[in-house]
């Protein structure tokens, strides 16, 4: 149990998918206008990455290592996780509507986004079992999700606000980025 | 060689099943989508200003395709796409008016004065609330420009401190007119040319010492204008937009000089506006 705890903590607070690792950086600048649609993308990543890390599991356990070929890796995940994306777009269209409603535009968007390819190789490169895999990439989800939350809120507040002309915009937006990179190194060597 | 065949087999086979996979859940799980949705997301602006009512251009042709929705709600939308329109749904619709924005408020940094320092946020709103904004007219453009920043065509432009609406960019979404806080914009005919350019429901003497392009209420445009095109509501003379009007002198005889006249009403229609699509 605190293996898992020390693993959820690891992966949000401490190796932040984005802000530490820098994975998915296109949605977290593209999506961090408005927090509505930011906790839309959030949805979609925490289901993505997490139904991700699972399917290219049994993929790397029962095809890529047996035969080995795991040299081929990064393709075949690509491959396995782009068609999971759609069967699950295509099956969400016709179960639940809503819940496409809700997360159907951002599902495409992060088909093979690099957050969740980078979730898929590092359980690899750990060596995590099934269980932790998909706990990591439920993780490693929520750390997205908490990076992309914290930024909207911020870039929501500098739209109110007046920066200089030359910073205005996207400018003002990195640096922002960059100072709560700065602030989620603090938690460096919380967890080994 | 035999690595090659496992490794070209292997992931060839991955591809097939995914391909498979996904072959039969569209066979099976598809949900039939009526073709004419994305010809009418085609044909619409594609600017989702939401001046339809509804969240974007693709929510508007799904309303009207599926559930009827009057086809004459896009604003943006010119004569040539409402036909295109009434032809694939097989729908008659009026064609509306080309409607502009305008501010009807003609108080800039020299005309209308300041009476304190603001310097909080810098929103409309934020400064209408505090105290009743910075502005001696409790009525008048707070020159903050939240109008300009909600427009999706970049038609606002804050000329001296007053947000001036350019008519050949202006859409007609009325995304302004539902942003400032003090309701001084106005959707309007494109072909109308004479405009009270005051909002002030204050008395003249009061108005007179606010602002030197405020309306003081003389009524005297109430008589140049035939058909009652301008009648007075309390001390502000306003413009019935319903009435085509126009009266050569009606600017120069107006003491307030809160009325201006146009040379050249803007008729013209703009073309469908297309926005560069979201980075993902």
């Amino acid at each position: 149990m605190t293996e898992y705890l020390l693993l959820v903590v690891g992966a949000v607070l401490v190796n932040n998918f984005v802000l530490t690792r820098f994975l998915g950086i296109c949605p977290f600048l593209g999506v961090s206008k408005k927090l509505s649609t930011a906790l839309g993308m959030c949805g979609a990543v925490v289901f993505v990455m997490t139904s991700a890390s699972a399917v290219v599991w049994l993929v790397e356990a029962y095809l890529l290592v047996p035969l080995k070929i795991e040299y081929m890796r990064t393709i075949a995940f690509i491959l396995v996780i782009a068609s999971f994306v759609q069967l699950v777009d295509i099956a969400l269209k016709k179960i639940s509507p809503a819940l496409h409603g809700a997360l159907g535009i951002f599902l495409p968007l992060i088909t093979t986004n690099c957050a969740v390819l980078g979730v898929a190789r590092l359980n690899v490169q750990f060596k995590y079992g099934f269980g932790k895999a998909v706990m990591f990439g439920f993780a490693a989800s929520l750390g997205f999700s908490l990076a992309l939350v914290i930024f909207t809120g911020l870039r929501e507040k500098i739209d109110r606000a007046d920066p200089p002309k030359a910073f205005q915009g996207v400018a003002i937006a990195l640096v922002t980025a960059g100072l709560l990179s700065l602030a989620f190194m603090g938690f460096a060597g919380l967890v080994k | 060689m035999g690595a090659l065949v496992t490794t070209a087999s292997a992931i060839g086979g991955v591809g097939l099943v995914c391909a498979v996979a996904l072959a039969l859940a569209a066979r099976f799980l598809g949900v039939e989508e009526d073709q004419r949705i994305e010809e009418v997301v085609d044909l619409l602006p594609g600017a989702n200003c939401g001046g339809c009512g509804f969240a974007g251009c693709a929510d508007y042709a799904k309303a009207m395709v599926i559930e009827g929705a009057a086809i004459n709600l896009c604003a943006p939308c010119g004569a040539e796409t409402l036909q295109a329109l009434s032809e694939l749904l097989g729908r008659k619709a009026e064609a509306t008016e080309k409607e502009v924005a305008i501010v009807l408020c003609g108080g800039n940094a020299t005309s209308a004065p300041r009476r304190s320092a603001y310097n909080g946020v810098a929103d409309c709103a934020a400064a209408h609330a505090v105290g009743g904004g910075d502005k001696v007219c409790q009525y008048g453009c707070l020159g903050y420009g939240s109008c300009a920043r909600v427009c999706p065509s970049g038609a606002i432009e804050l000329v001296d401190g007053l947000a001036t609406v350019h008519p050949d960019l202006c859409i007609g979404c009325g995304a302004c007119v539902r942003t400032c806080p003090r309701h001084l914009i106005k959707m309007v005919p494109a072909t109308r040319v004479v405009h009270v350019l005051c909002s002030s429901r204050a008395k003249g003497p009061v108005v007179k010492k606010a602002c030197t392009v405020g309306c003081i209420g003389c009524s005297i445009c109430t008589k140049l204008a035939e058909d009652n095109a301008i009648r007075m509501e309390g001390p502000l003379a306003v413009v019935d937009y319903s009435k085509q009007f126009d009266h050569p002198e009606i600017a120069e005889k107006c003491p307030g000089h809160c009325i201006v006249r146009h040379q050249t009403p803007n008729t013209e229609h703009r073309a469908s506006l297309k926005e560069p699509a979201g980075t993902s």
